[in-house]
């Protein structure tokens, strides 16, 4: 599965780069700020997401609705193939109102002219004190009188670890980097390893990066700039790979059995991971019940607050979308009101980037996995601390891609992070250029 | 013979895994040996798959069934048409078809998947069941099998005398020549069936509805989910084991056939 997967991300982005390249010349008819007003009669929209059982949520807006009706499209996820679907409907003339795109992917859709300006939209502008600040700068991407889409779900980070075997072992649960360095060594004393280095989740690092102060990523209205070896990044990437070089962190390739395996046996005691994640451990390492517990990420300076993000998407709005209006109502109504976002919880564990969704009942109970700990505390408490300033790229996919590759010869011994950051930094000028994209060197 | 068993194990192994994989419940899938049995929870397995989401999966083995079952009979229908043509009958201009076929078996469908998607969307017929269904009406393959085969398994004398005794051309070649041709027909519809059961990139890029979906885009669909629901990873596993079911059957029910003619397409 793995091999068609990665067979099928190849083709799929030759196949987006193709009609990329048509699509440059004529994407001229964007930005229509200033143009938001309700359709008369009822109106029909599209909406492709690929959030499994997004329908019933959708449903329950349509019941309500009736005059402004969503039809759902769905598809894998968005690197998966749903991106350079949209891009090709795009190039088309056929793209759906609305589309599900992580944060990561919105600045490309944004350099290609496919996303519609809601700022003039009823209730957009208001809507920005509804959500968590950092979310509402990646869907802004904090220009002025300026929203691509509605942010939907987020993924603050926060360590999760093995309670029980912290304790037995007499070893202290670390706040630092410095602290968990140090809890490596102790771990690895035991025969177990502290946590699995993810050689090919680059947005994970990015996370980490994101935590430290860092930014991959800038733009200053006219030129981006790549920032992909700055110090904070280097420091990331050179922290991890002295605790790979001395054995001290597992290096198995992430969402594997393997690597389930490791969290299930105990090989493996903790994952600096996303909100979304406490599902991922709960159902890999079923064995491991009640003895997990969460804790805020460790910190670079003691007595910091700061967290990283993983992964969360937005709602936005197609370039060729006849309803902006309506399209923005229904998405401000997904991802603001509870019904919608308790629904969308149950489904797909998604956490919520409306500061409303934290406080949902369900994210304030115990969970039981986590020995019945409050975890989403940890999480609502990291969402606050993460830095609004962390800007993606237009090239994402690209960058990861290169940056993955390095990635793994590094951990099998063939060059480091840092170098593989470097070939990232200059994979992804490269890119930008031949795609036209003002870029300063 | 070791390199053979070698290279039996080589591709029995993935399937073996497999079928261990799907008889296993979450927990045990990995805590236990991947290629050895825990508890045997096929069949709880497979009801909660058909059960998952009002049973879209049975939906989309359905849809597999009828865009190769249907797909692939006419494709070759029309390829043993072609070809029936291009080896019985002599016209102007009748090699450069053939060479333009020919070229057809090169081109391979993942490239011709974005201009088809532009030219349906052009004529509203992407996001359809025609969108995926006419493309795979084509078989370059086909033709050429067929063609060559016709042309040494048909004789010139049979076809003159079914001529000779008033049959039109057509009913010549439905109630004569096809069943001379049967064994590459066979063939034919057996490649095509395969490929378009196989078939990824043009769903992909073609269908959003998810009950046009075929069963290999489904189950890509939610393997792609499977980071942030893990109950999904099972449900692909099962989905997996049950949709190579189909193609092992209808293998197995025409290999008779089939091995005659891929035999016959070579050596004539």
């Amino acid at each position: 599965m793995r091999i068609t997967k990665r067979a099928a991300t190849v083709a799929l982005l030759t196949a987006a780069t193709v009609a990329l390249s048509g699509c440059s010349t004529t994407a001229s008819t964007t930005d229509t700020a200033g143009d938001c007003a309700p359709a008369d009669g009822t109106v029909n929209l599209t909406f492709t997401s690929w959030i499994p059982g997004i329908e019933d949520v959708v449903d329950v807006w349509n019941e309500a609705n009736p005059g402004i009706q969503v039809a759902v499209q769905t598809g894998p996820n968005g690197n998966g193939g749903t991106y350079a679907n949209f891009f090709n409907q795009l190039e088309a003339g056929n793209a759906p109102d609305l589309g599900q795109i992580e944060y990561d992917a919105l600045p490309n859709f944004r350099v290609q002219d496919g996303l519609v300006n809601l700022a003039s939209c009823d209730g957009v502008m208001d809507a920005q004190t509804d959500f968590v600040d950092w979310t509402w700068g990646q869907v802004s991407f904090n220009e002025d009188d300026a929203v691509y889409a509605i942010p939907q779900d987020a993924g603050p980070m926060a360590m999760f670890y093995r309670a029980d075997l912290f304790a037995a072992n007499n070893i202290a649960i670390p706040t630092t980097w410095a602290e968990f360095a140090t809890a490596a060594e102790q771990v690895r004393a035991t025969g177990s390893y502290i946590t699995n280095f993810s050689q090919s989740d680059i947005n994970q690092f990015a996370g980490l990066v994101w935590q430290a102060g860092g930014t991959w990523f800038g733009n200053d209205g006219n030129d981006w700039s790549v920032n992909l070896t700055d110090d904070t990044s280097i420091r990331v990437a050179d922290y991890w790979q002295d605790l790979i070089d001395r054995d001290l962190v597992s290096t198995q390739p992430p969402w594997t059995t393997e690597w389930d395996n490791a969290y299930n046996t105990g090989a493996a005691w903790t994952w600096n991971s996303a909100a979304w994640g406490a599902n991922s451990i709960a159902s890999g390492a079923p064995d491991t019940a009640g003895n997990w517990a969460v804790a805020p990420s460790p910190q670079w300076v003691a007595g910091d607050a700061a967290s990283g993000n993983w992964g969360g998407s937005s709602t936005a709005v197609f370039t060729g979308s006849e309803h902006p209006y309506e399209a923005a109502k229904f998405a401000l109504w997904l991802n603001t009101s509870s019904e919608s976002l308790t629904l969308l919880n149950e489904s797909a564990n998604l956490y919520p980037a409306a500061k409303s969704g934290l406080e949902l009942p369900v994210l304030k109970e115990g969970v039981e996995f986590y020995g019945d700990q409050a975890i989403y505390d940890v999480f609502a408490t990291a969402s606050s601390q993460v830095s609004p300033d962390f800007v993606w790229g237009p090239t994402m996919t690209q960058t990861y891609n290169d940056v993955s590759d390095g990635f793994k010869a590094a951990v099998s011994g063939n060059g480091t992070l840092a170098e593989a950051l470097a070939s990232g930094q200059t994979a992804t000028i490269d890119a930008l250029k031949a795609q036209s994209i003002p870029v300063k060197e | 013979m070791t390199v053979m068993l070698v290279f039996t194990l080589y591709f029995l192994v993935p399937i073996w895994w497999l079928f261990v994989a799907g008889t296993k419940s979450s927990s045990q899938f990995t805590s236990t040996n991947p290629l050895w049995f825990a508890d045997i929870n096929l069949i709880q397995n497979i009801t909660n798959l058909v059960a998952y989401r009002d049973g879209v999966f049975l939906t989309w083995m359905l849809n597999s069934a009828l865009y190769a079952g249907a797909g692939a009979l006419l494709a070759t229908l029309f390829a043993g048409m072609t070809g029936y043509a291009l080896a019985k009958y002599r016209f102007p201009g009748r090699e450069l078809l053939f060479n333009i076929v020919l070229g057809g078996v090169l081109v391979p469908a993942t490239a011709l998947a974005l201009p088809l998607f532009l030219i349906f969307s052009q004529v509203s017929l992407t996001n359809t069941f025609w969108a995926v269904f006419l493309p795979s009406l084509v078989s370059p393959f086909g033709v050429y099998l067929t063609r060559i085969f016709a042309a040494a398994s048909v004789p010139d004398e049979l076809i003159e005398a079914a001529r000779l005794d008033g049959a039109g051309e057509v009913r010549t070649f439905f109630t004569v020549s096809v069943r001379l041709m049967f064994p590459a027909l066979v063939t034919v519809f057996l490649f095509q069936f395969v490929a378009i059961w196989n078939n990824f990139f043009l769903p992909l890029i073609m269908l959003r509805d998810e009950t046009l979906f075929p069963v290999t885009l489904g189950l890509y669909a939610w393997n792609s989910q499977v980071n942030q629901i893990p109950e999904l990873r099972g449900y692909v596993l099962i989905g997996a084991l049950l949709s190579i079911i189909p193609l092992i059957i209808l293998f197995l029910l025409l290999q008779r056939f089939w091995r005659s003619g891929l035999g016959a397409g070579s050596v004539k």
